[in-house]
């Protein structure tokens, strides 16, 4: 079975192969390290000359990908760690989005790809899912794969047929786990067309069961979700999960069409609470919903808080499987 | 249209005196159009903000003729109207876009420091250009395209981080970039000592990239060095850096001024049009200034007609 990091590495050579104008730059991306969590492994190889070891210099590096975006290539750049985001945070949010939204005829076409969450044991700094920081700014374009959709095929699109810059959030535990798909799990699995090539993805438990809770979730969050959706099918607790793919801008038009009859929702991210994704789709949801809601829209997140290094601190923070089924076992309250 | 025809005709590369000439008309008329926008400021007609290049017009004309202006490409900062005047001479574009007018270079989306045409691209936050300009070498280098990238700087930028993460890569990797520091000495308020330590002009150096020195406001010494070093840059040399000494003798922005006035009445002794004047006939320069002045004025005139009309 496909795991997620092998079909990253298949939809960035498949990227590669597709537009010679496509780069990659990031630290320690050459073979044979090829890149902290080895998505880049073997594309310098297989691409001599079109990957790009860089200095540690996340600032530089990210306006430099923007220059080369701006004079006709498709660079995409690996940030070793998201949380090392805020160093490139001027660079996009006052350059590769602002040259793309202010200036008449110029695109800058890149994805800058980069490992988020926890679970891992790294600590405060190297654990964040800082996604939520990134999301509001306009002309940027904010995509995570989840564990049921091919992650591959959405950063193959972000790199070459996207004309807008993408940020690319990649879970750091989803990396070694195995994509689900209906033929090889039992929860039913199924894609949804998207216009914009960043499809939207609805799992259920118990497909012939009108579903109990209505759960949308992205990337990191699909690892416990969906295996918590696996033990509720054994109780007859059905549940309807929703991963949206494109995180901003919201896809209100699909995620509408399927929790249009939801009476109990719930949104679950893996990124600390407030001022997070699940606010403003829940904002965005209830406008819509409200007359039909039977309870308040629900949101689990991980805490208000610094993410530990200990096990025990860090699961105590982050979201788990019993956090998950919790917040599904409550909303049926 | 008509006051592009001084940036634009080729410039004269053989005879010294003639090309003074265009020198002289094309730094005049930047100083006259920065003058304008101050004043139309100070009327209230112009919103936000402008910073003025005035005393710095040798760096601008000077470094811009150097480059091939069809093909290369320049990125500016905030203090860039000059620059593109250098680069293109769309006075027209450049006032309607300062006014916010829909005639504007930018469709008024952009504003005084927010400028693009061509391959000219402006941005306001000070040190961010560097690197995008060291991406854009890296990208002409790639595709072999054989042009060359200018980006221009002032000593304040010179205290931001990402301008040294660009210095290092564009020297490691051998870029075809021209960093050109217009050294004016102050950084908004501060004057340069008092937010440097050490030399500004050794910096570059020992990311190896090849540093020129030299007095900025002689306009023909600016050209000559940019034009052996965009040689240099041409032939794969990798980066280099023109260190221009020179002097803001306008405000920061608006009004904001509050240097003592003994320190500008100095600095206006060797400003880059007086420097100049001593090698030209000056009722030739009485003339040019009447005239381009009066083409200013009539084009002012038309715009600010659009504004009442209500945009």
């Amino acid at each position: 079975m496909t795991t997620c990091l092998q079909s990253l590495r298949e939809g960035l050579a498949a990227a590669f192969a597709a537009d010679e104008r496509v780069l990659l730059l990031g630290e320690d991306v050459l073979d044979p390290y090829g890149g902290a969590f080895k998505v880049s492994q073997g594309l310098s190889s297989a691409y001599p000359g079109r990957v790009f070891s860089t200095p540690i210099s996340e600032a530089g590096f990210t306006g430099l990908a923007v220059g080369m975006a701006m004079r006709g290539l498709k660079p995409v750049v690996e940030v070793m760690f998201g949380d090392f985001l805020t160093l490139c945070a001027d660079q996009i949010v006052n350059h590769m989005t602002k040259f793309s939204s202010m200036y008449p005829g110029v695109s800058v076409p890149l994805v800058v790809r980069s490992p988020m969450g926890g679970g891992r044991g790294y600590g405060a700094t190297h654990s964040q899912s800082l996604e939520k920081m990134f999301l509001g700014i306009p002309g940027l374009k904010v995509v995570a794969p989840s564990l049921v959709h091919q992650p591959g095929d959405l950063l193959r699109y972000a790199i070459v047929s996207d004309m807008a810059p993408v940020l690319f959030v990649e879970n750091k535990l989803l990396y070694g786990q195995s994509l689900c798909t209906t033929g090889n799990d039992t929860l039913q699995v199924e894609q949804r067309d998207a216009t914009d090539g960043y499809p939207t993805v609805v799992v259920r438990n118990l497909p012939s069961v009108a579903p109990d809770v209505t759960v949308i979730a992205y990337g990191g969050a699909s690892r416990p979700l969906l295996s918590v959706m696996r033990r509720l099918a054994e109780e007859e607790i059905s549940v309807k999960a929703v991963f949206p793919s494109l995180l901003c801008p919201v896809p209100l038009g699909s995620l509408l069409d399927e929790v249009c009859d939801a009476e109990r929702l719930l949104l679950i991210e893996e990124g600390s609470a407030g001022f997070n994704w699940g606010s403003e789709v829940a904002a965005l949801l209830y406008e819509k919903l409200y007359t039909q809601l039977k309870q308040p829209i629900g949101r689990l997140s991980a805490e208000d808080a610094i993410i530990p290094c200990a096990e025990v601190l860090e699961n105590k923070v982050l979201v788990t499987d019993d956090k998950v089924e919790q917040a599904i076992l409550g909303m049926m309250e | 249209m008509t006051l592009q025809r001084y940036f634009l005709e080729p410039l004269e590369v053989h005879d010294a005196k003639a090309r003074y000439r265009q020198f002289f008309a094309r730094m005049q008329l930047i100083r006259l159009c920065e003058e304008k926008l101050l004043a139309l400021f100070g009327k209230g007609v112009v919103r936000g903000t402008v910073h003025t290049c005035l005393g710095q017009e040798a760096c601008a004309v000077g470094v811009v003729n150097a480059l091939d202006r069809s093909r290369d490409i320049v990125c500016s900062n905030h203090r860039g109207h000059g620059h593109y005047l250098a680069y293109c001479g769309d006075v027209d574009g450049l006032l309607a876009e300062v006014l916010g007018l829909p005639g504007g270079v930018c469709g008024g989306v952009g504003g005084s420091q927010h400028l693009h045409r061509d391959n000219f691209y402006t941005n306001g936050i000070l040190g961010g250009m560097p690197p995008v300009a060291t991406g854009m070498a890296a990208a002409e280098a790639y595709l072999e395209t054989g042009r060359v990238v200018c980006v221009f700087l002032g000593d304040g930028a010179m205290a931001e981080g990402s301008l040294y993460e660009a210095l290092n890569l564009a020297g490691l990797w051998k870029l075809p970039i021209l960093f050109a520091v217009e050294h004016n000495q102050y950084a908004q308020s501060t004057h340069w000592q008092a937010q440097h330590a050490g030399a500004l002009d050794q910096r570059a150096e020992t990311f190896g990239v090849k540093v020129a020195t030299l007095d900025g406001n002689d306009v023909e010494a600016v050209y000559q060095a940019a034009a052996a070093a965009v040689a240099r840059l041409r032939s794969g040399l990798g980066p280099e850096m023109l260190f221009l000494r020179t002097y803001r003798l306008g405000p920061h922005s608006k009004g904001d001024d509050l240097r003592p006035a003994e320190e500008l009445a100095e600095h206006w002794v060797n400003e880059p049009l007086a420097h100049l004047r001593r090698k030209l006939d000056g009722v030739w320069i009485d003339d040019l200034q009447a005239a381009q002045a009066a083409e200013l004025e009539t084009v002012v005139e038309d715009l600010l007609a659009v504004t009442r009309e209500g945009r």
